[in-house]
């Protein structure tokens, strides 16, 4: 199996050629504000260096840290309006309650409550109100906001409210983006809102992203397929991720996570990864990340995913550094940093100037930096050694320690020691590690239908046997399946027994085609 | 009982700050044993209340007035509607509007039915919309699925007038029921009816019947087990630790969930979860059954532990309750169990809510050696 793995961080764009388990050969470069030109240029490189290695890639996979850092960073995020079809209940909670009011006065284009929505058995709770919806519609489109989240009670039962109110949006206001909040979420009305609406915000920045590496890898002379890597370590088809960047929230820290097992070949650590935006600090266990149990937050907002369990903070090579060193972040110059840190000829300090001018980087020019006053030197280092050290610490679960592996390319910015780890491990290729992981990613199979008349045990055992078919058929190798979610909910409204059970399974890529 | 004498007269009225409120939903949720509704979505209420300068009042039931008149309020229904139909504090003050307008007069307090859940915050929303104060008690100490399974019944009290509000302009007053389970059985036809969720004021109770047949100060003690986690996941320590030291609790089990069935059936939600045992429970299996709440659980198919002692499932990580609701396939978590109410010991206690009274026919063995008091 050959593959290209890359990652489009918001500082750098890293891509290996990977050949089972080996990396065959890896670059670094900056991310381009076309984000197109950035990967190109990585792709020819790979092409160049791999020489006659590249023959055989099969596919491309892509993961990138954009759509949270446009969440974190508060930025590169669209307005998008929430119709909630509840009334009369849930008056109180309205769309949005529950985020941080900095980031819901960037996004918030309208919050509209409308009658209608399912009871649990299947039952109107009142009939939906359309002309409410037109009235919405009418005003969003009057507000000039594009995208567009439904939600509705119960619409993981029944999407048949969602469904029509979609009709009516598209019909009254043609340029809307519609999400759905049934295609992303299970039952939790507020955190499944809350998915739809961000994955709206993200909507417009998710067509420009894959437009860009859809024609990257196409213009590269590469015959491989596009896939993007999702949260959970998996990949999905550049289409279909489009019009879900949600999926791909965590996918950069998922990655490199894995990439980093794959490269120290150690199972059981903490990692920290730092790229040019932020640092992400997650635990391995036996080689994955270990999933958050509950409520996952991003940016502050609370959401239902099965995520890795991390921690991000606003600390990277790029991350501005005040003049005096009192203010650390959260601002990164993020790709602009191959021109506006110091020791690239520009005017912002960074934590990469700080770095290179304590001697722990040899980037860009170093006299550029020798200026510095050393107590800013030691100021800033202090500070950014002490977030990180601080995340590691919050991320640890017991007291027992344990090797702390660095990575990404602003892992020179990790103390030597930190208290709770047994040794911080530095290894060949950590920088472009979330690229390995990229390339490593999973192959995942899914189902979910509706099954009438059946046993339970017997609906997700079928259920179970379709997922795996679907996951051999897309290329795992099946020996290596594991189920990672069941879901099953009685549906009490249709006649008969009737059960809808979903079931993910995910299973490493076969390295010889079947 | 030995520390109330001790207590000053200026200690019977607190007024709750927003970090008591935020404890509180901690606390509450892990003495829910699973129900009682994730208490979230109501703290976002009272945290929206708070910021509007609303505040509540706790009080110290042995300040009641012998004939004073306090509403006993809770959300009924299957816990999961609560995750799609949204706390609303208008609505869960409905029914106590409903309620005094029946008897003709006003109450002096409130009270939650149970302290477990989300029910545990439900009279803070109604005493920050009415300004009347929250008594620090409750009729269950942690949270039941029906009406009979209360402090109150055990000890024979009157059952009736009831009240129940819908979302929609539906209102249901039952102003007498034969028995408790008579007033469960019609009531939770009508709740069944209109959703699966309902707000109710039960039975009102005077000052002297709380100060007798309540459970006292469970509202503190939830508030104090929720600053013990909050304390514990500051500090980095084991948030399990200090849940069963502060609860005087045993550590029964822990794993991670690979199987629920679930199903919301006669206005309850019904079901159990499959518990693969990890580090010490290698190797072993805990299926816990429940309705709205933990009941049974039985390892490797022995039960080793049941109703009333309490059955709580925590997030092993961070120490946060887990509902029946939410519980999910992957979850890593701890079974906790921790003392009941003594009251629930008795032989009318056990007949109300001891395992039998869930179906299960076992009889009951506590996993403590003698009732905490």
């Amino acid at each position: 199996m050959k593959r290209i793995g890359i990652d489009v961080g918001g500082t750098n764009t890293d891509a290996v050629l990977i050949d089972g388990e080996a990396v065959v050969c890896a670059t670094k470069t900056f991310t381009t504000p076309d984000v197109t030109s950035g990967i190109k240029k990585a792709l020819a490189e790979i092409v160049t260096s791999a020489g006659s290695a590249i023959e055989g890639v099969d596919a491309v996979m892509i993961g990138t840290t954009h759509y949270t850092n446009a969440v974190v960073e508060r930025r590169n995020i669209g307005r998008a309006a929430a119709i909630r079809i509840s009334l009369p209940a849930s008056a109180s909670l309205i769309p949005f309650c529950d985020w941080p009011s900095e980031l819901s006065a960037k996004v918030n284009g309208g919050t509209y409550l409308v009658h209608g929505g399912h009871e649990y058995d299947g039952r109107p709770v009142v009939p939906m109100n359309e002309m409410e919806i037109v009235e919405a519609a009418r005003a969003i489109r009057r507000d000039g906001v594009n995208a567009v989240a439904i939600s509705a009670t119960f619409s993981p039962l029944t999407a048949e409210c969602e469904i029509r109110a979609a009709e009516i949006v598209k019909n009254e206001h043609p340029d809307a983006h519609v999400t759905l909040s049934s295609a992303l979420g299970r039952i939790g009305l507020l955190e499944r809102e809350n998915v739809a609406l961000m994955n709206a915000s993200l909507i417009g920045l998710a067509d420009e992203i894959t437009r860009a590496f859809s024609s990257a890898v196409s213009e590269s002379g590469l015959n491989a397929s596009l896939f993007i890597t999702q949260n959970d370590g998996t990949v999905a088809r550049a289409e279909l991720a489009r019009d879900y960047p949600v999926f791909s929230f965590a996918s950069g820290p998922t990655n490199s996570m894995r990439g980093a097992a794959l490269l120290t070949g150690i199972k059981h650590a903490m990692v920290c990864d730092v790229g040019g935006t932020t640092a992400d600090v997650g635990c391995l266990i036996n080689g994955f990340p270990r999933e958050a149990n509950n409520v996952v937050e991003v940016g502050g907002v609370r959401t239902l995913f099965r995520m890795p369990d991390l921690l991000s903070i606003a600390i990277g090579g790029g991350t501005i550094v005040s003049e005096d060193a009192s203010k650390i972040g959260p601002q990164s110059v993020g790709y602009r940093l191959g021109h506006e840190a110091l020791v690239f000829g520009g005017k912002t300090l960074t934590c990469t100037d700080i770095a290179v001018a304590a001697g722990l980087a040899d980037v860009g020019d170093k006299a550029l930096v020798q200026n510095l006053d050393k107590a800013v030197i030691d100021a800033a280092l202090e500070t950014v050694h002490l977030r990180l050290a601080e995340a590691v610490d919050r991320m640890k679960t017991d007291a027992t320690p344990v090797p702390l592996l660095a990575v990404g390319g602003g892992a020179m910015l990790i103390p030597e020691s930190m208290a709770g780890i047994s040794e911080v491990v530095h290894v060949e290729h950590e920088s472009v590690a979330n690229a390995v992981g990229a390339a490593i990613a999973q192959i995942s199979g899914e189902t979910d239908r509706i099954y009438r008349d059946m046993d339970r045990e017997d609906a997700i055992e079928s259920a179970r046997e379709n997922a795996i078919d679907n996951a051999v058929k897309a290329g795992a190798d099946s020996e290596t399946i594991q189920v990672i979610e069941v879901e099953d909910l009685p549906l009490s409204y249709l006649p008969g027994r009737a059960i809808r059970a979903r079931v993910r399974v995910v299973g490493e890529a076969r390295s010889t085609p079947q | 009982m030995a520390g109330l004498a001790l207590r000053t007269p200026n200690q019977t009225h607190r007024v709750l700050t927003a970090d008591d409120v935020e404890a509180l939903a901690i606390g509450a949720w892990i003495l829910g044993t699973g129900g009682g509704g994730d208490p979230y979505h109501k703290l976002l209420n009272m945290r929206q209340l708070y910021a509007r300068g609303h505040t509540v009042t706790l009080i110290d039931p042995m300040s009641l007035e012998s004939d004073a008149s306090v509403a006993v309020v809770s959300n009924m229904g299957a816990p999961i509607v609560g995750q799609e139909r949204l706390s609303d504090p208008e609505f869960s003050a409905r029914p106590v509007r409903m309620m005094e307008q029946y008897l003709g007069r006003k109450f002096d307090a409130v009270m939650a039915l149970e302290i477990g859940g989300g029910n545990g915050l439900q009279p803070l929303l109604i005493a920050a919309l009415t300004g009347l104060p929250v008594v620090d008690a409750d009729t269950m100490g942690r949270a039941y699925p029906e009406a009979q399974m209360t402090s109150v019944a055990v000890g024979d009290l009157r059952c009736f007038p009831f009240a129940m509000a819908d979302i929609r302009d539906n209102e249901v007053i039952i102003p007498r029921a034969e028995s408790w389970t008579w007033m469960e059985r019609i009531s939770r036809k009508a709740c069944t009816e209109i959703g699966s969720v309902a707000a109710t004021c039960k039975a009102p109770r005077t000052g002297a019947e709380v100060k007798k047949h309540g459970i006292l100060y469970t509202t503190s003690k939830a508030i104090r087990l929720g600053e013990t986690v909050l304390a514990a996941r500051r500090a980095h320590a084991d948030p399990i630790e200090a849940v069963l030291e502060a609860a005087h609790g045993k550590l029964m089990f822990t794993g991670k969930v690979i199987d629920v069935e679930r199903r919301a059936t006669e206005g309850f939600l019904r079901g159990n979860a499959v518990i693969e045992g990890l580090g010490n429970d290698s190797g072993s299996k805990l299926v816990v059954h429940f309705q709205n709440e933990f009941a049974v659980a039985y390892k490797d198919g022995e039960p080793v532990v049941m109703t009333p002692d309490l059955i709580c499932l925590l997030d092993s990580v961070s120490g946060e309750g887990i509902g029946t609701d939410i519980i999910r396939f992957g979850q890593r978590v701890s079974v906790l169990a921790l003392p009941a109410p003594p009251v629930f010991l008795s032989p009318k206690g056990l007949e109300a809510v001891g395992p039998r009274a869930f179906g299960f026919d076992i009889e009951f063995s506590s996993v403590f050696d003698e009732a905490l008091s």
